[in-house]
């Protein structure tokens, strides 16, 4: 594993608050090793600022194990940058070339709102998951583990939705920043499984519902938020979703 | 010399024998009545497992709950990052499990210095756990007939860890977090996202408050409440570098601390062994690769020094799979504090592979070659493509090369049986506290750990402070408020006056590398004597030196590391005077000075089979040591033995 060190041109958007206009300031940042992650980049640059009396740029993240689903970024145009399956936290240097002019932005929808510089608010994701992302039961309530059988197969499936990591990477890849993916991998996860089943109807009108509250773009079939999942969530989770909400539809009782 | 206080810490233990004791105590507790929890309300500080768990089920029985994370949202608390999976005492393998088997492993894998009953209390619920989470639609991996599987662990020699692919904290997070968010949507839990724990406010020596910045818009609240509930992770980045998220702090611990709430066996640190190494000095953070890679894994190292061949043209009779020679009965699942001074054994011998000699492999061949890559794949599928990004190697194919690194801290905040600390009111859950792993804690066992104090601790034992404590209505304008609200503001804009001219980050890397050096995976008496001295410098120059940007009432993401970082610096310090303070090895404290002629870890029970809580004191003056004695009705303590 050989290093090398790159020479890049840093185009970053900058803005002071929510309601500051905001723009991109360039940076040249020399010496970067090829084995530093996406993050350990903006940190040296970071410290560079500081060295210049300059704030540095603000961003999310927290594990940089690419599982708390914090870290965000669009990169030269592509959400969490160009690597499939892999979240900002997780993208090395070693897929940039020496020269690069590298473009940073924060997620953009309207539903996520920025706070400052690369960092947007998500909360709407949370109210989604507020409005039925769940199954009801009270701590004490369980049956034996063992009682609830679940073929290997299903469970896999279930597996496959619940393993979202609440990023927002689909609403920022979409043109519609539509949130589709995001809710179908829960919606699915909990369909699939048995727990699931009593709240199955409400749980999906509620949240679908309050997913459109939010301001949500619709979704229109394009698969853009697929490509940028880190997660690697399917949109088959969407045309679950939509049977569900079918299902839903006809059976709610009202 | 210590300064040790004269009485010694009353654990609040019931009395009857160990298998009766929870009930018992279930029984004797007084209760809310249901239409009065309403009436109160609880503060609890954090959203991981064990926060978590404690402010839905907290907001199911009624009461009115605050819950508080300093991420954008509760779902990204660091539990979200275990990997391996979550220990239970079901003995669905019909191995020959049980409660008391499960008890025992972590008892022994703690090296006899945690509380036996707490423990046992853990490992009686543990069922209870896999249960509740089950019913909350948690995917936990089946047989294909749709029974629940499991896998084996570090320190057991039976099977009973129960796992979501290499993602059992994050689905184990997920349940709690939606039972969270349950709770929101019916109004009793209210949600408070983006907001660091300052100051702990006290009245009338009761806990009632937290002052909070709110790292959106940089203000400050006071938050008023009649018990406080922390559950504030682990302080493990007082290393720097470590498997900690970058946030993970001691703030909210050490606040308390400072306020008079005992910290515990600060210096029960755990170095898990199967980490992937450094790199260079802009590293940021370090990644765990799961223990349960070692149920596969093979580890070994060449048997010629310096042997600089690829791993692949090394046979196996010039290999030495060091853990399977020493530990014959354990083998690679040897318990981690234990593999990793294994792995620092045969570095520091000249054993050690990759460019920097400071790692170690851990090998698949065999498993692949006995299972097909497809059946590895199915186990360990993200964990092997998370290793990929990281060093483009492919585990596949060659083996992973891993170090030990700082991944877990058993000490914490003091707290008695009922989960509250000295300072009444104040009750701390999960990483937070120290009670259940003594000086080492086994794989599996603080998922566990945090959702049996948030699930199934707390909801009862909160309720007895609750009906038997006088508690007046206080507002935010009570004078307690204010001063803790002032004591934040003040230590905002000192950090933010001093205008020198080092980075945050620069100071504490350099504070992590002394304490990986000197209080890392050994520790003897002049590295820690010398590294006492030169925290002291450090803190005194970061107040001179530290260039913090911005304002403080904007979103300042410079500024909420400087507060953490002061805090460690403190806090570093105590660390290093309890590894001073126990002339003994046990578990991940291991002291050069105490070990056998095997290398192995010697502990002395005749002198340090005590609890070590410390008192903080005001004006630099150093801390007095409390002490809580450990019983031991049931089991004997031995000498740990894995061979
Ligand atoms: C990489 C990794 C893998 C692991 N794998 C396993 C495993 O397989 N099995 C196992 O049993 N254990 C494992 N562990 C250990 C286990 O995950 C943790 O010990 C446990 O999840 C801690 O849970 P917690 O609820 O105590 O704290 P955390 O999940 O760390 O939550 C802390 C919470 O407190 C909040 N908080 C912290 N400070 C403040 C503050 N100042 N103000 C406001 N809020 C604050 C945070 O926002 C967060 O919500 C692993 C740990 C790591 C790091
Ligand atoms: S579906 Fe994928 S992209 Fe969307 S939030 Fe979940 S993990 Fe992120
Ligand atoms: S920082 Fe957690 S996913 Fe990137």
């Amino acid at each position: 594993m050989s290093t090398h060190l790159l020479n890049l041109n840093l185009r970053v958007w900058r803005q002071a608050g929510p309601n500051d206009q905001g723009g991109f300031k360039t940076y040249r940042l020399n010496g970067v090793s090829t084995h530093m992650s996406f993050l350990e980049m903006l940190d040296v640059l970071n410290e560079q600022l500081i060295a210049q009396k300059e704030e540095p740029v603000a961003f999310d993240h927290d594990c940089r194990e690419g599982i708390c689903g914090m870290c965000s970024l669009m990169i030269n145009g592509q959400a969490h940058g160009p690597d499939n399956a892999t979240t900002t936290c997780q993208l090395h240097m070693r897929r940039f070339k020496d020269g690069d002019t590298v473009t940073i932005e924060p997620w953009r929808a309207a539903a996520f709102p920025v706070l400052r510089d690369l960092v947007v608010d998500r909360s709407a994701f949370d109210r989604i998951i507020s409005a039925g992302g769940f199954v009801s039961v009270n701590t004490g309530n369980a049956p034996d583990g063992n009682a609830i059988l679940v073929p290997g197969v299903r469970q896999e499936v279930a597996m496959d939705g619940a393993a979202c990591i609440g990023c927002g990477a689909c609403v920022a890849a979409c043109k519609n920043a539509s949130a589709m993916l995001f809710v179908s991998a829960k919606v699915s996860q909990l369909a699939i499984l048995p727990q699931g089943h009593p709240e199955r109807n409400a749980r999906v009108i509620n949240m679908v519902a309050q997913m459109d509250k939010e301001g949500f773009g619709s979704c229109t079939n394009t698969s853009e938020c697929e490509a940028a999942c880190p997660a690697e969530v399917s949109v088959a989770h969407i045309a679950r979703l939509n049977r569900e909400y079918l299902r839903a539809s006809i059976f709610a009782e009202t | 010399m210590v300064r040790v206080a004269s009485d010694t810490l009353n654990s609040r233990v019931p009395d009857g024998p160990l298998q009766q004791k929870w009930d018992k105590h279930l029984f004797d507790m007084k209760l809310v009545n249901p239409s009065n929890k309403r009436k109160f309300s609880v503060i609890v500080v954090g959203t991981g497992l064990a926060g978590g768990a404690a402010a839905a089920s907290l907001g199911e029985l009624g009461y009115n709950v605050k819950s508080f994370c300093f991420q954008d949202s509760p779902r990204r608390a660091h539990s979200i990052a275990a990997q391996g999976g979550i220990n239970a005492a079901k003995n669905y393998q019909n191995d020959g499990d049980s409660v008391w088997r499960l008890f025992y492993d972590t008892l022994k894998g703690g090296d006899y210095r945690a509380r036996e009953a707490n423990v046992h209390r853990l490992a009686q619920v543990s069922n209870n756990i896999i249960d509740q989470c089950v019913a909350q639609g948690v995917p936990f991996a089946r047989e294909y007939g749709g029974t629940l599987s499991n896998r084996s662990f570090g320190g057991a020699q039976v099977s009973r860890t129960f796992y979501c692919r290499g993602q059992t904290g994050q689905q184990l997070l997920l349940g709690a977090y939606q039972a969270l968010m349950r709770q929101v949507s019916t109004g009793k839990v209210k949600l408070f996202a983006r907001r660091e724990m300052l100051e702990l406010v006290i009245v009338d020596g009761l806990a009632r408050g937290i002052v909070v910045r709110n790292l959106a818009t940089g203000q400050l609240e006071t938050h008023t409440a009649d018990a406080v509930v922390l559950a504030t992770g682990g302080y493990g980045n007082v290393y720097y570098l470590s498997t900690m998220a970058k946030g993970s702090n001691v703030t909210a611990a050490w606040r308390c601390a400072r306020k008079g709430a005992l910290f515990a066996n600060p210096c029960y640190t755990q170095i898990h062994p199967t980490c992937i190494p450094v790199t260079g000095d802009y590293q940021s953070k370090l990644t765990l690769m799961s223990e349960s890679l070692r149920n596969d894994g093979r580890v070994w190292v060449p048997s010629s020094k310096g042997d600089k061949r690829a791993p692949d043209q090394i046979p196996d009779t010039e290999r030495d799979y060091y853990l399977e020679r020493r530990y014959p009965s354990y083998g690679n699942l040897a318990p981690r504090d234990i593999s990793s001074r294994a792995a620092k054994e045969r570095c520091d011998a000249g054993h050690g592979v990759g460019e920097t000699g400071l790692a170690v492999f851990l090998d698949f061949r065999d498993a692949i070659q006995r299972d097909g890559e497809d059946v590895v794949r199915k186990k360990y599928g993200n964990l092997f493509h998370m290793y990929n990004k990281i060093t483009a190697e492919d585990p596949y194919k060659q083996p992973m090369r891993i170090f030990p690194a700082v991944h877990y801290t058993m000490g914490g905040l003091w707290v008695d049986y009922n989960l509250m600390s000295n300072v009444k009111g104040l009750y701390v859950l999960g990483e937070a506290n120290f009670s259940d792993h003594g000086a080492n804690r086994l794989g599996a066992s603080a998922l566990m750990q945090g959702l049996s104090d948030g699930y199934f601790v707390i909801p009862y034992t909160i309720g007895d402070h609750l009906a038997t404590t006088k508690l007046e209505k206080i507002a935010d304008d009570h004078p307690a408020c204010l001063q803790a609200k002032k004591d934040a503001e003040d230590r905002i804009t000192k950090l933010m006056g001093v205008q020198g001219k080092r980075s945050v980050d620069s100071f504490h890397r350099e504070l992590g590398l002394l304490m990986w050096e000197k209080c890392g995976m050994a520790r003897n008496r002049s590295g820690l004597e010398q590294v006492i001295g030169q925290i002291r410098d450090l803190r005194e120059q970061y107040w001179k030196d530290v260039r913090v940007l911005g304002s403080g009432d904007t979103l300042n993401q410079s500024l909420e590391k400087a507060g953490r970082v002061a805090d460690f610096m403190e806090f570093a310090e105590l660390l290093a005077i309890d590894a001073l303070n126990r002339e003994e090895s046990c578990g991940g404290h291991f002291r050069e000075e105490y070990q056998t002629s095997e290398g192995e870890a010697a502990r002395n029970d005749a002198d340090y089979s005590y609890v070590a809580a410390w008192e903080f004191q005001s004006g630099g003056a150093e801390p007095i040591l409390h002490k809580e004695p450990l019983v031991f009705e049931n089991v004997k303590p031995s000498t740990r033995s894995y061979k």
